[in-house]
């Protein structure tokens, strides 16, 4: 796969250079042109057998779907935002038949993407539904009594949590309940971001959860993702637009390996830490990230056509964690 | 009530009872909800050519199991089955076809991952293109059964007129010595019997499968043996004779199974065929041919018997070899292995009675005890050979 990306640069680095013929070269070459090429069955990538039911979830819908809660106006003018969540046993399909009995918030696997901007009040009602006690540790800063870790919900019990959006930048949640191992891999996590009160250049967003499941429970992830299901973006590229502006908000969530990794081909990308910034630390291809760590990365695509992304450990990328960018022009 | 009825009786309460039972179901007592134990057994994986391996796969559990992803070396490979359902009901079997480029004389681990998220896993050792069915390869499987069953056996037969000059203390002495390598090979067949019950599918249960392969080769030839006056008298030549039939009958058991484990393990890439293994062959079952004659060395039986047991003890070797270098069941050799023990079991008796009869009073004259460790001792040091 690696041969047609270097293909492909050498392609376009010609075509840069003004010669119609190198231009001929990239046109004559069928696999660049036509996305269609790729996905399941090509012959030089490893891929997952059938297809997964996407009614239940579809990570290319989950990718966009941020949600900004019940917003309302407290007195003093203060933005309030409210999420009702609640969690429950659900069994979700990771590949194509293979089913893994997961813990979920509201039904899904990363749980919403909750988003509020800097300063505003939030308030959380859990609601646990499920079989075992779970609860909703928030990073960010809040009081003692928030941090979701002694405030053990009961399945049927409630509660709420109430703090304000502080401090700005990509954040996450996940159930804090021990075993914590087992209730986070079981999929007890999703994306908290708290943009800038001067909000971000406008650009398309994108939440990349990075994931994995240990469906036979021996402590070693079977199946790696981005958003859950394996190869999903293998099957389905991420469609965007020449040289616009693509904001991808990155956690990595995965459990049992140290560290996990995010590599886009074909181009470089800045990297905000922890998105805490507005300016970025790093100009880079490739970034490692810790468990619970996590980036915003803003970067276009000079080039049209297919450009992989996936983590650079190749076994994850093997084992699911592996997509593709369809860079089109802009119509 | 007529005596016959007794016996019928509880048969028919026991379809009664049944009937009742899946009719009006068993109260939900039965009816849980953990998940099903999943289990599956990859038989064999054969590399037909390049880019390319198979898996013959067999459910041995208990509930229906359906495979959905196959795994190669820690990548999610793509696969097709010889059937488009991809659940193997219970006892149901499977061809899996893996386009994967697969490395000569390198390792390769292929996962099953089934729907429940469980894994069944299978080492290819040293992967090789496994041998077809042509000219070649059978003429290799043929010749390597000839070097390791035929050849020693006929080898072993010449021994016969060496033995005919001896003292009757020193025809004890080899008798011993015959039941010293039957009784390793007795240990010897029924590990590998143990070895390769271990790795058939669970439903089939290999260690039964042993105790019934011994029974019926040892009872069997208890039969045959015991319900033939002639055949029971080792005092007459034709017992003596009829011994010698049955300890190549035996060893042609045992040597059938070692050409099974000699044929698939070549299949599938688990040793190499090197000449000193062949050599180590040869040499360790030059001694089964000195204990088929043995017992016959005071008689004077016709040239035409004496290959009969040859062929008898050593073609089997040739056949197991093509057996299972183009097939692979465990269950086959599993049960070959038991066959072969218990034959050798029952060889082993025979044999003890020829030399106590002949003895008269006490079995245990440095004569004897000296042949049956050094048999089990010629054993020993040859099977050092043969280590695979």
């Amino acid at each position: 796969m690696k041969k047609l990306t270097r293909r492909k640069i050498l392609g376009s680095g010609a075509a840069l250079a003004g010669t119609v013929g190198a231009q001929k070269l990239v046109k004559g070459s069928r696999v660049f042109d036509s996305p269609d090429n790729f996905g399941a069955n090509h012959p030089h990538l490893s891929s997952v057998t059938g297809e997964v039911n996407l009614d239940e979830f579809n990570p290319s819908t989950f990718l966009y779907e941020f949600d900004y809660g019940k917003v309302s106006k407290l007195p003093d003018g203060t933005t309030f935002r409210e999420w009702e969540i609640i969690s429950v046993d659900k069994e979700i399909e990771i590949a194509p038949g293979v089913f893994f009995p997961a813990w979920t918030y509201n039904g899904q696997v990363p749980g919403p993407t909750l988003r509020c901007t800097e300063g505003d009040q939030l308030r959380i009602r859990f609601k646990n539904g499920g079989s075992h006690p779970h609860t909703i540790h928030f990073h960010g800063v809040h009081e003692a009594n928030m941090d979701g870790v002694f405030e053990i919900v009961h399945p049927g019990e409630e509660f709420v949590y109430e703090f304000s959006a502080d401090p700005m930048g990509l954040h996450l949640y996940h159930c804090h309940t021990v075993p914590l191992k087992r209730h986070i891999h079981k999929g007890l996590y999703g994306a908290f971001i708290i943009d800038p009160k001067e909000s971000r250049p406008q650009a398309r967003e994108m939440i990349m959860v990075m994931n994995g499941f240990d469906t036979n429970f021996d402590n070693e992830n079977e199946i790696y993702a981005v958003n859950t299901v394996a190869f999903h973006h293998q099957k389905h590229p991420i469609d965007v637009i020449q040289n616009e502006l693509v904001r991808i908000y990155l956690i990595n969530l995965l459990e049992f390996d140290l560290v996990n990794s995010l590599h886009i081909h074909g181009n470089f990308f800045n990297l905000f830490r922890t998105g805490t910034k507005l300016t970025p630390d790093e100009f880079t291809d490739t970034v490692m990230m810790c468990q619970g760590e996590r980036h915003i990365l803003e970067l276009r695509f000079p080039y049209t056509g297919n450009f992989m992304f996936h983590a650079h450990q190749s076994e994850f990328a093997e084992l699911g964690w592996m997509g593709l960018f369809n860079v089109k022009e802009h119509s | 009530m007529k005596a016959w009825m007794w016996g019928i009786l509880p048969l028919g309460l026991m379809a009664l009872l049944l009937f009742i039972f899946f009719s009006f179901g068993p109260l939900g007592v039965f009816q849980t909800n953990f998940p099903p134990v999943e289990e599956l057994t990859i038989e064999r994986a054969i590399l037909p050519r390049a880019n390319e391996i198979i898996l013959h796969v067999t459910n041995g559990g208990p509930a229906p199991v359906t495979v959905a992803q196959v795994i190669v070396d820690d990548a999610l490979w793509q696969f097709s089955m010889n059937k488009s359902e991809t659940t193997i009901s219970r006892l149901g079997t499977r061809r899996i076809v893996i386009p994967y480029p697969w490395v000569e004389g390198e390792s390769h681990e292929i996962t099953l991952l089934t729907a429940t998220g469980l894994t069944f896993s299978h080492e290819i050792a040293v992967a090789t293109t496994s041998p077809k069915p042509d000219w070649a390869t059978l003429s290799t499987f043929t010749l390597l059964g000839v070097y390791a069953g035929v050849i020693p056996v006929l080898l072993g037969l010449l021994f016969y007129p060496f033995l005919r000059t001896l003292e009757k203390k020193w025809v004890n002495f080899f008798l011993c010595l015959t039941l010293g390598l039957l009784a390793f090979l007795m240990i010897d067949t029924l590990e590998e019997a143990f070895k390769t019950a271990s790795k058939v599918a669970g439903a089939y249960q290999g260690l039964s499968l042993v105790s019934f392969g011994i029974a019926i080769s040892w009872l069997g030839l208890s039969f045959l043996s015991n319900n033939n006056p002639t055949r029971c008298d080792k005092t007459t030549a034709s017992g003596r004779s009829w011994i010698a039939f049955v300890i190549a009958l035996g060893i042609g058991l045992h040597n059938l199974g070692e050409g099974l484990a000699i044929g698939s393990a070549y299949a599938i890439g688990e040793i190499s065929l090197g000449a000193f293994l062949v050599v180590g062959f040869t040499l360790h079952n030059l001694t089964e041919g000195l204990g088929i004659v043995a017992p016959i060395a005071q008689d004077r039986p016709p040239l035409k018997h004496l290959v009969l047991y040859g062929a008898i003890a050593g073609v089997p070797t040739i056949l197991g070899t093509w057996i299972g270098g183009f097939t692979y069941g465990p269950i086959w050799i599993t049960l070959f292995f038991a066959l072969g023990a218990g034959a050798i079991a029952q060889v082993l008796y025979e044999v003890s009675r020829v030399v106590s009869s002949s003895e008269g009073e006490s079995w245990a004259t440095r004569h004897n005890i000296g042949g049956f460790l050094s048999g089990l001792a010629i054993m020993y040091v040859t099977g050092i050979l043969v280590v695979t």
